[in-house]
């Protein structure tokens, strides 16, 4: 098998971060895999973070950043559809590359996906979340595409590249580089339309046909990430260890719930770090 | 053991069979890569009991259309020739051997 990752972390907030600088400091192999944008860029000003009163949240996130650079880790950017353990490893889909990893930490972020009206009984049916993982099965056909993503614009032209029909929904004016042959529509998309296979969505009261949608948002939802893990009030849930039902699989910062802090997010990326060493650990005196 | 069949020989298994499992892959998805061992496994620990198939749908672009698959990996067991279930995307072992059981 092709390289094992000994941590992968999922998410470059700061909860992500200190986790990589603390795997690091345990000689662990890591690479963060995230999304280029996060929470707190958006924090206009932070004033609660021990050391450095009156910061931006910009700043802030600079400052995290370059730490992280000077150790070299590697980033990848992306999205991680999902992930699954098989014979204690984790094989990881980010964008349809599949990472292997000894174990996972979740930095996730809050994911307040709020889900359209069936999405979830025609994900797979019609509906996707991947373009690169879905895109060649449309082709020649006509897909609609929606959501928040960063990488929407790329994705829809890739998508064009590839040869489907792409008509992209946004309520965004200003559209850079997209792909000439692409329809617009705007509006917001408040329903899907489809018994067993997806037909439709609804805008602005009317349906619109296609045979496929790409929901393209930065977030996933986290049962729909990985199969069979414990969550509450739309949190991961973990112990004081940052361990979750499944072994070898963390989960630190605002996913695993309040108060959504960054302080708390990086004290709990430590943790997480810190616990998923010492399970690789364990793993090499059994063998 | 793992077969491969064409379209006749597909609806021929299902028709002769009690029980298959079939996944429905592309060589280009990886996903499909990634669920490729499980498969293997089942097709061993249930060798006699089931039937696994494995159909690239870009080589039986008929059986796929037939079966409305829309992302690929999808694993459609099938019962006295009736299709029980659709299991979508990439899920582990048990999810698979419950639906077997
Ligand atoms: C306006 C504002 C003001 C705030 N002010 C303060 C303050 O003053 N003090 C304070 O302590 N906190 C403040 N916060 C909260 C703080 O920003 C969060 O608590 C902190 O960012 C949590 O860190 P995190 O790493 O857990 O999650 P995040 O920072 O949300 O990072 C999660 C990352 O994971 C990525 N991601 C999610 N899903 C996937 C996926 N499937 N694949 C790849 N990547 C993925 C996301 O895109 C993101 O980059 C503020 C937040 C906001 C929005």
């Amino acid at each position: 098998m092709e390289n094992i990752l000994d941590v992968a972390i999922i998410g470059g907030g700061p909860a992500g971060l200190s986790a990589a600088i603390n795997a690091v400091a345990r000689n662990k192999s890591v690479k963060i895999l995230t999304n280029k944008s996060n929470y707190l860029q958006k924090a206009e000003m932070v004033d609660n973070y021990l050391g450095f009163h009156n910061i931006s949240g910009k700043k802030l996130m600079q400052n995290f950043l370059e730490h992280v650079q000077s150790l070299n880790i590697a980033f990848e950017y992306g999205k991680v559809i999902n992930i699954m353990k098989y014979n204690d490893i984790f094989m990881i889909n980010c964008n349809g590359e599949i990472i292997h990893a000894k174990t996972v930490i979740l930095a996730l972020g809050v994911v307040k996906n709020n889900l359209l009206k069936n999405e979830e009984n025609l994900i797979g049916r019609g509906v996707s979340y991947c373009a690169t993982c879905d895109g060649s099965l449309y082709k020649g056909k006509n897909v609609l595409v929606y959501g928040n993503a960063d990488d929407i614009i790329e994705e829809a032209n890739f998508l064009q590249k590839l040869g489907v029909n792409v008509t992209l929904i946004t309520a965004k004016k200003e559209l850079h580089d997209i792909h000439k042959d692409i329809n617009i529509l705007d509006g917001v998309v408040t329903e899907i339309v489809g018994n067993h296979k997806f037909e439709a969505v609804v805008i602005n009261h009317e349906e619109v046909k296609a045979d496929g949608l790409f929901l393209l948002r930065n977030s996933i939802a986290f049962n729909t990430i990985i199969n069979d893990l414990d969550t509450y009030n739309g949190y991961i849930q973990v112990n004081r260890n940052m361990e979750t039902n499944i072994s070898g699989l963390y989960a630190c910062g605002d996913c695993t719930g309040e108060p959504l802090q960054i302080s708390k997010a990086t004290g709990e990326g430590l943790v997480a770090a810190q616990n998923a060493a010492k399970y690789i650990d364990s793993l090499k005196e059994m063998k | 053991m793992i077969k491969y069949p064409n379209k006749e020989e597909f609806n021929e298994i299902i028709k002769n069979n009690s029980l298959v499992l079939v996944d429905f892959y592309a060589s280009w998805c990886m996903p499909c890569k990634m669920l490729a061992p499980v498969i293997e496994e089942i097709a061993e620990e249930y060798d006699g009991k089931v039937v696994v198939c494995k159909v690239d749908i870009d080589e039986n672009e008929e059986l796929a259309n037939e079966y409305n698959i829309m992302s690929v990996p999808t694993v459609v067991i099938f019962k006295k020739s009736e299709n029980i279930e659709e299991i979508i995307g990439l899920n582990d072992k048990s999810k698979y051997t419950r639906s077997l059981e």
